[in-house]
């Protein structure tokens, strides 16, 4: 493919805390291509998030960034400066969060937030702002975007708000957008049509997307690539509809039987046994072998990363018709 | 109270970790010590007013008086050995502090527990009361209640008890608030068991971590505020002199040099104030999960 | 808005009301005030004369009318004590306390809240340390305590500042200030840093403890994520979601430290309207305990008022009335 937009090579983050070092990403590589919308699954503690502020380094003491590299737009990110990260952020790459309620300042207008957003990276007069500000509300689908931006945030509905945070993420055309969970504190209703909005957007501006998310329902309908992460590693990656028809790794073919829409009415619902492991306290080798039904006496050295095409996966007893399955 | 043994040990453990903490505690348990033995360890019994000689009075630390013994940090106006003064003094300084605390503890907790538990319109008129006092400095709601009320040890309390139960009863509200919502409260009186029982044994024990840190705080404050009460005339009776009193009592002497009648004193009331603020701000950093990386 | 003033101004009416009575039979309604005024050894006939004039033989509800009538008229009685309108007696003393108590509370704030944001931004250097270590100290050690220290290190043993008193004063809007002169200052220093020890350790420790939540925030996540610099943030977020704790402490502690004046000019006879409560509490002068209390009530209120009313300019939630 043409040069990939992000490039993550081998990124390492651990927090050191006084209870130990914390491996919450570790090793994790996968590229982005323009435009592209990449799904990022994991449960919580799988290191998901981290991995996102990673890339923008808004990872906050005792963690950082202790090795690998992350190339955006072929600059390499892990060593610039403050300053020069800085200019980067919001323009090149941009992230949204969880909960829009505590994403907004209360005490300042949706057109007051936009404006230091704006003037972050540009020098706008005050008309042309309100001009961009305007553009990109309606753009998100926010009616009356010109009146709004003197509103507040708490005149705004939940998935009104998260709106207003896409706007602000997108205002400088970045190309990467990270986004953190962004429907979980959304109503369902509401979740689907952010999800219909965001596929339009990164269609319209060629924005490419990370979608972290614990949910792989929400991520398959609008990803067109899947990463899962479990405990700090990506245990497989690949197209989309590949990997939720044919999966490879014991985790993730768990996780798609344990989605409601897989289970059959009034059978009990599949789960995976067992729990995620404490991140201090990691099995030795591969570190869903405890949970997992297919583990053997090989299952205690890390399992080396397979690649097959587009896809890749880290296990000695693969799912599927691969070699060195047992079933 | 259901204290968790190991709970308690896994409290201690992380607190043994800060050494200030440690000395701080150290420090309080050696005043209560010296406080409560004061009568025995005194060189003099300040009280006793046939001890007490003019001629001994303002003397300088080291000063042998007529009683044969050396007064190791001077005499007062009345002839008093300092350091048993200062003894006695931290007695009643404990004793009220403790009193207080206590005191304030128990009214506030209740009605602030009740408030949460009962709701309604109950809950209203409390809570609107409580805070109304709580806007109300402690100092000013002391000053007053001791004038009307007279001077005594009662009344002090009492007015010490007024100014404070109000912070107690706001965190046992807003702890009791936050643990009413819980599935457990609601297992609980699902059952069903007593009111009674649901709020002893289950509401009370969760509110306790609060608790425990403002009482810190609110003992050292009645502490503070009784010296100051003191310090101003309005505290105690002359014959039961507290530590704020002794300071009053040598404010006229600072100036001309004779400052060991006030200062002594209130380096026992700082050292012990201080080493129950550090305690309680050891406690608070404990139990605050904020904080909890 | 207006509806939100017209509401907290009500609010704030009835609360005097039902100060002005909890003060009034509080104070009249214990003890004989008639023994300040009459010589133990006068005659009967002089005692009731005394009674009648003073209006003490009324029944007492009567007597709180009367009270409450000539409050509203600005005559708040006569001191036994002074024997002159305590209107005027505490008129004389109050632009002291006022000008003592607004110094120490603005530069308290004003450095307390610097230093504490710096403390909540870099917990970590020497300097945030050794702030908060000192704050502790000004925390909990008894306000009259550090006044007599600083009798003794400033006063008596450097000489630098007087121990007592208060310096030259000027006329400005026919009220007598002190703090223009350069004497003035040298005597208001001392009883200011007194008085401003405790809420600058108050406001220290709680910009601190803010600053360090809000910096955790998403909010200020997504302003960096969003690439807004350092200084941006602190200036345009940290601060304005600061204001709110604040303030809050700030409209409670302003009546705390009103409060903590008494002690402060007791110490370094000041002569303010603090002296004069505590004196006046001595001897029983009934009026003019009541009549301070009630100024206290009064400034409460009037605080409690305006402070509602800067909350409802910052924050739009509280203007609109709408539940976040």
């Amino acid at each position: 493919m043409t040069d990939p937009v992000l490039s993550v090579q081998n990124l390492k983050t651990h927090f050191f805390t006084r209870a130990g070092v914390i491996k919450a990403v570790d090793d994790v590589s996968f590229d982005l291509a323009r435009g592209e919308i990449m799904g990022l699954v994991g449960e919580s503690g799988s290191g998901k998030t981290v991995t996102g502020f990673s890339l923008l380094g808004l990872v906050d003491p005792p963690g950082r960034i202790v090795e690998g590299s992350v190339k955006l737009n072929g600059t390499e990110l892990t060593t610039l400066s403050g300053a020069a990260l800085r200019s980067r952020r919001g323009r090149e790459i941009s992230m949204i969060f969880q909960d829009p309620i505590a994403t907004l300042n209360p005490l300042l207008t949706i057109g007051q937030q936009m404006h230091m957003a704006i003037s972050a990276h540009d020098r706008l007069g005050k008309a042309a702002a309100n001009a961009r500000c305007a553009e990109l509300l309606t753009q998100v689908g926010i009616p009356s975007a010109k009146a709004r931006l003197r509103a507040y945030p708490h005149e705004f509905s939940g998935g009104m708000r998260q709106r207003v945070a896409i706007a602000i993420a997108l205002l400088h055309r970045p190309a990467v957008l990270v986004a953190d969970e962004p429907t979980t504190a959304l109503d369902v209703s509401i979740q689907a049509q952010i999800l219909l909005q965001m596929r339009e957007l990164a269609a319209e501006t060629g924005t490419a997307m990370i979608w972290i998310s614990h949910d792989l329902a929400v991520v398959s309908s609008l990803a067109t690539k899947l990463a899962v992460m479990y405990a700090g590693k990506i245990v497989e990656q690949g197209p989309t509809a590949t990997l939720l028809r044919d999966p490879r790794h014991p985790y993730t073919a768990g996780l798609i039987a344990s989605l409601p829409a897989m289970a059959k009415p009034g059978t009990p619902l599949t789960q995976i046994r067992g729990t995620t492991p404490s991140l201090l306290s990691l099995p030795v080798g591969c570190p869903f072998a405890p949970r997992c039904d297919r583990q053997t006496e090989t299952c205690l050295e890390k399992p080396p990363l397979t690649m097959e095409g587009a896809r890749g996966w880290r296990c000695f007893h693969p799912v599927g018709h691969s070699a060195g399955a047992l079933a | 109270m259901s204290a968790d043994p190991s709970r308690l040990s896994l409290f201690w453990a992380e607190y043994r970790q800060n050494k200030i903490a440690v000395l701080a505690l150290i420090v309080v348990v050696v005043m209560i010590l010296l406080a409560l033995l004061a009568a025995l360890i005194s060189p003099q019994n300040p009280y006793d007013l046939a001890n007490l000689s003019l001629r001994d009075s303002r003397r300088p630390p080291g000063f042998v008086g007529t009683g044969g013994y050396t007064h190791i940090l001077g005499t007062d106006p009345q002839g008093r050995d300092l350091l048993s003064a200062i003894f006695y003094g931290l007695r009643i300084s404990i004793q009220i502090g403790l009193a207080a605390g206590f005191v304030s503890l128990t009214i506030g907790t209740t009605l602030g527990i009740l408030a949460a538990y009962i709701g309604g319109r109950v809950e209203t008129l409390i809570m609107r009361l409580v805070d109304l006092q709580l806007s109300f400095p402690a100092i000013l709601l002391a000053l007053v209640i001791v004038a009307l009320l007279g001077q005594g040890k009662a009344q002090l309390i009492g007015a010490l008890v007024a100014a404070q139960y109000a912070y107690f009863a706001r965190t046992a509200y807003g702890a009791a608030k936050a643990e009413r919502g819980k599935d457990y409260i609601e297992a609980a009186l699902a059952i069903p068991l007593s009111t009674r029982l649901v709020l002893w044994r289950h509401m009370l024990p969760n509110c306790t971590p609060p608790l425990i840190v403002v009482a810190t705080v609110q003992i050292a404050n009645s502490i503070s505020l009784e010296a100051t009460l003191s310090f101003l005339g309005l505290g105690l009776p002359v014959t039961e002199p507290s530590l704020g009193m002794l300071i009053a009592n040598g404010f006229p002497y600072m100036m001309s040099g004779r400052y060991w009648i006030s200062v002594y004193p209130g380096v026992a009331l700082i050292i012990l104030i201080v080493a129950i603020n550090v305690v309680g701000d050891q406690v608070r950093d404990q139990f605050n999960p904020r904080l909890r990386r | 808005m207006l509806g939100f003033i017209i509401q907290r101004f009500i609010q704030a009416v009835g609360v005097m009301a039902v100060m002005s009575v909890i003060v009034f039979f509080g104070v009249y309604a214990i003890g004989n005030p008639i023994d300040i005024v009459i010589p133990p050894d006068a005659t009967q006939e002089i005692r009731l004369e005394a009674i009648r004039r003073l209006g003490l033989d009324r029944p007492l509800y009567e007597q709180y009318f009367t009270f409450l009538a000539n409050l509203l008229q600005g005559d708040l009685g006569r001191s036994f004590a002074y024997n002159m309108p305590v209107l005027e007696l505490i008129g004389g003393r109050l632009p002291a306390t006022l000008e003592l108590v607004l110094i120490s509370v603005i530069s308290a704030t004003v450095l307390g809240v610097g230093l504490g944001i710096y403390a909540g931004y870099r917990p970590d250097s020497w300097i945030s340390k050794t702030i908060m270590a000192v704050s502790v100290l000004g925390f909990s050690v008894p306000s009259f305590w550090v006044g007599l220290i600083l009798i003794l290190f400033f006063a008596v043993h450097l000489g630098w500042l007087p121990a007592g008193g208060r310096g030259d004063t000027v006329m400005i809007w026919g009220v007598a200030w002190s703090f223009p002169t350069l004497n003035g200052l040298s005597h208001i220093a001392l009883p200011a840093i007194n008085l401003a020890l405790f809420k600058l350790a108050m406001m220290i420790r709680l910009a601190r403890a803010g600053t360090r939540e809000i910096m955790l925030t998403d909010t200020i996540k997504f302003a960096r994520a969003a690439g807004l610099s350092e200084p941006t943030i602190l200036r345009r977020h940290l601060l304005k979601l600061i204001s709110i704790p604040i303030i809050t402490v700030f409209g409670l502690e302003l009546g705390s430290t009103l409060a903590f004046a008494v002690v402060t000019e007791t110490i370094f006879s000041w002569p303010g309207v603090g002296k004069l409560i505590i004196d006046s509490i001595a001897v029983l002068d009934r009026p003019v305990m009541v009549a301070y209390l009630i100024l206290v009530a009064f400034l409460f209120v009037t605080i409690n008022f305006v402070i509602d009313l800067v909350f409802a300019l910052i924050d739009p939630r509280v203007r609109q009335g709408a539940s976040a």
